[in-house]
């Protein structure tokens, strides 16, 4: 089977454009919202999906992914049920990149091997592991590899050159690229500082860059989206999700605002 | 106990190995964001490690500012009225701010000072830490920013206070049940947020490599006087070391330099709270299962799904669902035995103490002398038993007279 993460790079790069990967945090704010919130991404235009394990203990998100962790774990959000959600979402979609994206003690307790092989039983594609840096991630990588599926990892500002070569051994999909120092949904990433780095990125590897944390508006996107080859937004869309649960928007919203997004891009 | 949960040379003291392991426990579970800096303080810790100027400040002002060595007490009262081991108390309450805490606190701020670092973060529970780390900053001259859950800046009022005339900016966690762990979180993000100027100094012997090592090395100047001492007082080594554990930092400083003497037995006290069984304790190697959570793998409360669960102790230093990675190693290589006491049994021993002993003990080494009351009764009268008093109760009678029923 072709590489969903690839196949997609190559699309964008024959149309010429950077792409659009939107988070979410499955089970949020409930199970059937976010289905078909999850469901209905690729239609308003987002490129990848990344779908969020929740975690109790968020430690580089912001407020906006916090909150939206919590909410879907009240609502008893569980491994099982977010590898559930990928597997509906794959009955009607099967060309949309799809990334499980947390942290690592849930997959730790669901088994290494079990979670990598139901992962990809389940239509995903990629893993990106927030607090599992590459001195770490052995136990993990080699049951994913085995079910073929694709570790990203994350580089940012403080990675220097020796770490890079690190990172880059055995990094697959394409690079997340952390555009600030700091947690997601906080500072705003300045494309100008960004722009040397990731020249000098490009000439250490062909991976595809998507650089995310710090992107908030169709125009911040649109501005990002002119130096790398994907923008993911999350914060700002978990809040349109936080909306929802608290009944002052719709999941016509999320859509509304993904197609904004994409269209600046 | 299994050869392969040794480490090298035979030694169950040449912990962790390069990467921070102690075993499968331990390592560094950080964001990238943080592996540099992570890697820095390990580079700025070797240095030291055999940097007879970094030691001779410490030592001097351990003596001078701290107050050490601390006495070692043969508690008189307690062991007869035990009728049974002979009691000593490590007297860590007397330090300078009531604990063991800040022995680990003046060795981080030394070590922040050399990296040239400007800003000092640090996470609190009881408040014991935050109190011990906003000492040292004050000392240093250096701003100081603590994270302190929302629910024990209520149950922990005059070391909020204490904190605040100390100098430092208090930061009130109110995410999850706003308690250590919920603090640690948000200490994390700060640091994440400010990687160039500022350093953590984390309380305990947990987080990421090289902090497990790092404060248990700090702390075992309680061990190391220990040893001193009580070889003077009896001629020998003792039977038994008791420390209540949290993260674990006290009693890892008192057991650490007695591993490889397999004539010292020794046996780190739990948090039950309100029982093991009813599922609201802060036991995580009674109660909990390996894990990774702040930086390392060690034991943790969590559910089935892996979400981390609150812990229940009416110790807010002992409220902690994680226990420092090398704690986990040595209970599954079966070193030290690991015990656990409920919230009552530890007011019961608070009780006690004050009253025989006239000393009054923070809740913590409650738990661990409720342990010696267990077991010192059954034990001969040449059983030399030392306890660890890692902190006193002034900071407590707020809870304490509130679980008595008594208005203040």
């Amino acid at each position: 089977m072709v590489n969903r993460i690839a196949q997609r790079f190559a699309d964008l790069k024959a149309q010429n454009r950077a792409g659009l990967v939107t988070f979410i945090s499955a089970g949020d704010p409930d199970r059937d919202t976010s289905q078909a919130i999850l469901n209905d991404l690729p239609e308003n235009g987002a490129d990848f999906i990344e779908l969020g394990m929740p975690f109790s203990d968020p430690m580089a998100d912001g407020l906006a992914i916090q909150h939206a962790s919590q909410r879907a774990l009240n609502a008893h959000a569980c491994m099982t049920q977010t590898l559930q959600m990928a597997k509906s979402f794959r009955v009607n979609d099967t060309k949309t990149p799809l990334i499980l994206m947390g942290y690592f003690n849930p997959i730790y307790i669901y088994g290494t091997e079990r979670f990598a092989k139901e992962a990809k039983e389940s239509g995903v594609d990629g893993l990106i592991v927030v607090d599992l840096p590459p001195e770490e991630d052995q136990e993990l990588t080699d049951p994913m590899r085995d079910a073929g599926l694709d570790l990203i990892r994350l580089i940012t500002p403080t990675t220097d050159d020796d770490r890079l070569e690190t990172i880059l051994k055995g990094a697959g999909g394409f690079l997340y690229y952390v555009s600030i120092t700091g947690i997601t949904g906080t500072a705003s990433a300045n494309v100008d500082q960004l722009k040397p780095r990731l020249d000098h990125l490009r000439r250490k590897t062909d991976l595809p860059i998507a650089i995310g944390f710090g992107i908030k508006t169709a125009s911040d996107a649109a501005a990002m989206a002119r130096i790398c080859d994907a923008v993911v937004i999350g914060s700002s869309i978990v809040e349109t999700i936080g909306a929802i649960h608290d009944g002052s928007k719709t999941v016509q919203d999320v859509g509304t605002q993904v197609k904004a997004l994409r269209n600046a891009l | 106990m299994s050869e392969q949960a040794q480490q090298t040379s035979n030694s169950y003291r040449s912990g962790p190995d390069e990467r921070g392991h102690f075993g499968i426990y331990g390592g560094r579970y950080v964001a990238e964001t943080l592996m540099p800096l992570i890697l820095s303080v390990e580079k700025a810790y070797k240095d030291i490690e055999d940097d007879p100027s970094f030691w001779s400040e410490f030592y001097t002002l351990a003596r001078d500012y701290i107050g050490r060595p601390s006495p070692l007490y043969l508690a008189q009262a307690m062991t007869k009225h035990l009728g049974g081991a002979k009691i000593y108390f490590k007297r860590d309450e007397l330090n300078h701010t009531g604990a063991h805490k800040i022995n680990n606190c003046l060795g981080q701020i030394l070590l922040a000072k050399r990296m040239g670092k400007t800003r000092i973060i640090a996470e609190t529970g009881a408040g014991q830490h935050g109190v011990a780390t906003a000492t040292v900053c004050a000392l240093f001259d250096m701003p100081c920013t603590i994270f302190m859950g929302a629910t024990d800046i209520e149950r922990q009022k005059p070391n909020v206070f204490r904190m605040k005339l100390l100098g430092a900016d208090i930061r009130a966690v109110t995410s999850g049940a706003g308690t250590l762990k919920d603090a640690m979180n948000e200490a994390l993000r700060d640091w994440v947020s400010h990687v160039d100027d500022t350093f953590y100094i984390i309380g305990t012997a947990a987080g990421p490599h090289p902090y497990p090592a790092m404060v248990r090395d700090f702390q075992s100047v309680i061990g190391n006087e220990v040893r001193e001492q009580i070889t003077e007082r009896e001629g020998r080594l003792p039977d038994t070391l008791i420390a209540c554990i949290g993260g674990g930092s006290n009693a890892i400083g008192l057991f650490h330099p007695f591993l490889d003497d397999p004539g010292v037995a020794m046996i780190g006290v739990e948090a039950a709270g309100y029982g093991l069984d009813t599922g609201q304790h802060a036991a995580s190697l009674s109660g909990g299962k390996p894990g990774v959570l702040h930086g390392n793998r060690t034991y943790l409360l969590q559910n089935e799904d892996g979400q981390i669960t609150e812990a229940h102790s009416i110790s807010a230093g002992l409220d902690y669902p994680g226990i420092g990675p090398e704690h986990s190693w040595l209970h599954d290589s079966g070193r030290v035995s690991y015990a656990a006491v409920t919230d009552d049994e530890a007011l019961e021993a608070f009780q006690l103490c004050s009253k025989i002993e006239g000393i009054i003990p923070a809740l913590e080494p409650s738990h661990a002398l409720a342990h010696v009351m267990k077991i010192a009764p059954d034990l001969p009268a040449d059983h030399v038993l030392v306890m660890n008093m890692c902190g006193r109760g002034d900071k407590d009678i707020f809870t304490v007279a509130d679980k008595l029923g008594v208005t203040l």
